[in-house]
């Protein structure tokens, strides 16, 4: 069977791995937002910290034992804990002055997590076996569909739907959100606000190491792996714009999707393609698809 | 006489001595970086735009460069020229682009479109991908001086990089200078006093563009080479390593802190992958507890001392 002379197989696959890039891209950009709104700083460092989740992942396995299901549970809360150190030591030295210098010292921390997994691991990678209980895949007639791939898929979007919901509909959701337009207001009604901010900023940081556990199965466990996919993620978060959380999401598997397809119909271009779209995008409507003119 | 008539005498000397004492090639290398820095720092700097996409036009002008001179047997002269044109264009285009967003965003839209860059670079068949250009002819300087002698070749270079620093130097004291730092300050009064901003930050943004890619040819000339290394994101971060220690918005800081970056990562090369941490730890630092920078701190002891220079 064959859609435009493209075998439906080759075709599923490949919309399958850009819906899995796409859910990695959800996944930051989503983090990156977080963290924005409540702390204005863009996070480079997150590329690094999703990576230092994969290694983190591979590291209990392999030096301590620790099976895929307890690293998809530890490796969030010490990476996040990692992160919350960072913000209590660095990050909060420089709230008051111009947002330029949070991405500058995140930038020199990413290089420093970089190099040092590069000094210890070179950059060839490592190779995380797929879980057990994950083995195998569904045969669907017209494709195969690994088990481990659907189950990446499956989690990530429940993990996506349910920051979403506590952002949006509960009670500490609207802290955030309040937190996000005024904090100094929100100090005045008794909320402790630097400790909102740390952990913010820890949560962030352990949905990028949680994307970093799920990734290291599918894709090899490197040190570069994070630096390439930032600035990915970079562009993603600019055609999406950051004042949504939905709009984040969203955008993230779409471009994931897009990219998918890109490979399939004109793979040369599959590089380079969430670049172009962001040029058409600050083109066309410049504040984002989902952001709000200033 | 003020600091500034100082530090370019000092600078001319510096010049004209150093190859004499340091192995002439190390210079032109801090002589090209020097002139991408102070092209940085004039948008960094004196008009508050964070780009992190300038390896985009180092690398490009580079590539285009070694083309005209490989490819079309151009003379050196219209080599340079043809890159800092190439490097316009592209500059053009991204300001046009990354201008439509402020602050944060343009930093990040300015990275991608560089990333960008980097893939059809990587692709594109004339630029040897992986490998690079090799073996680019230095050629002979209007027709008449062998640019493969090292002292004809080092001069050549401290000309185009006294060339660009005094175009900056020139543009940052003109009334467009003063707009720049206007729209730095405080934008949306310079908005109200009638300026069109964004034609300010898109024409700053070209010419930006343009003398990094004068520093990028002129590098390929030296090294005879054009590689991925000049145009992927390191190199970006890289000059605003150089400029953040040398001193944002200072003049002479940019130099300051491209021989330093050089230096260390010259003589620091048994160091090997530690670099990579070095430079993460020294922008942390930098950050954190010497935002000033190197020339800034000086200015501003030399300030609190008392001295009028």
């Amino acid at each position: 069977m064959d859609i435009f002379g493209i075998p439906i197989q080759a075709l599923m696959g490949q919309l399958l791995i850009g819906l899995i890039n796409g859910s990695f891209y959800a996944i930051l950009s989503l983090g990156l937002a977080i963290i924005f709104g409540l702390l204005n700083i863009i996070n480079f460092a997150h590329g690094a910290l999703y990576m230092m989740g994969a290694f983190c992942a591979w590291i209990g396995l392999n030096w301590l034992g620790l099976n895929y299901w307890v690293a998809l549970i530890a490796v969030p809360v010490v990476v996040g804990a990692f992160g919350m150190l960072i913000e209590r030591t660095m990050l909060k030295h420089l709230y008051k002055l111009d947002h330029l210098y949070g991405l500058l010292l995140t930038f020199g921390l990413a290089l420093i997590i970089e190099g040092l997994f590069r000094y210890r691991f070179g950059i060839s990678g490592e190779s995380y076996p797929v879980p057990e209980l994950l083995a195998g895949g569904f045969n669907l007639g017209f494709m195969f569909l690994p088990k481990y791939r659907a189950w990446v898929i499956a989690v990530s979007l429940v993990v996506c739907f349910g920051s979403w919901f506590i952002i949006e509909r509960t009670k500490l959701g609207s802290y955030l959100r309040a937190g996000t337009e005024n904090p100094q207001l929100l100090q005045a009604f008794g909320i402790n606000v630097p400790l909102m901010i740390t952990l913010t900023y820890g949560f962030g940081v352990a949905l990028a190491a949680f994307a970093g556990v799920l990734a290291a199965p599918v894709l090899q466990v490197n040190p570069v792996m994070g630096s390439n996919l930032i600035i990915v993620v970079f562009a993603v978060v600019v055609i999406g714009g950051m004042g949504s959380i939905m709009g984040s999401i969203v955008t993230g598997l779409g471009l994931g999707l897009i990219e998918g397809l890109t490979k399939v119909f004109y793979p040369e271009a599959s590089a380079v393609v969430i670049f172009v779209i962001m040029g058409i995008v600050l083109l066309l409507r410049p504040a984002g698809l989902f952001g709000r003119e200033r | 006489m003020n600091g500034k008539h100082i530090g370019w005498i000092v600078l001319l000397l510096i010049g004209l001595v150093a190859p004499f004492v340091v192995y002439p090639v190390l210079v032109m290398k801090i002589l090209c970086f020097a002139l991408f820095a102070c092209a940085f720092n004039l948008l960094l700097g004196y008009t508050g735009l964070l780009s992190f996409g300038h390896a985009a036009f180092l690398g490009s002008a580079g590539y285009i460069c070694g083309y005209a001179m490989q490819g079309l047997g151009l003379s050196p002269e219209l080599g340079l020229l043809a890159g800092s044109a190439g490097a316009a264009v592209l500059g053009f285009i991204f300001g046009s682009l990354a201008i439509r967003r402020a602050g944060i965003y343009f930093a990040m839209i300015t990275l991608a479109l560089a990333q960008l860059v980097f893939f059809l670079a990587l692709q594109f068949p004339f630029t040897g991908g992986e490998d690079g250009m090799q073996g680019i002819p230095r050629g002979r300087l209007f027709g008449l001086i062998d640019l493969a002698d090292t002292m004809n070749m080092y001069f050549f270079v401290l000309a185009v990089f006294l060339f660009g620093f005094w175009v900056i130097d020139r543009a940052i004291d003109s009334p467009f200078g003063q707009v720049l730092k206007a729209i730095r300050e405080n934008e949306p009064r310079a908005i109200s006093l009638g300026y069109d901003v964004d034609r300010y930050k898109l024409l700053a943004f070209v010419l930006s563009a343009a003398l990094a890619g004068l520093a990028g040819a002129t590098k390929t000339l030296v090294f005879q080479l054009a590689s991925l290394t000049d145009v992927h994101w390191h190199m970006s971060g890289e000059v605003v390593l150089m400029t953040l220690l040398g001193g944002v918005g200072t003049v002479f800081g940019p130099i300051v802190g491209a021989t330093i970056v050089v230096s260390l990562q010259n003589y620091g090369a048994e160091l090997g992958q530690w670099v990579t941490v070095l430079t993460g730890v020294i922008f942390v630092v930098c950050v954190l507890a010497f935002r000033r920078g190197v020339v800034g701190e000086v200015a501003l002891l030399i300030k609190r001392s008392g001295i009028r220079p």
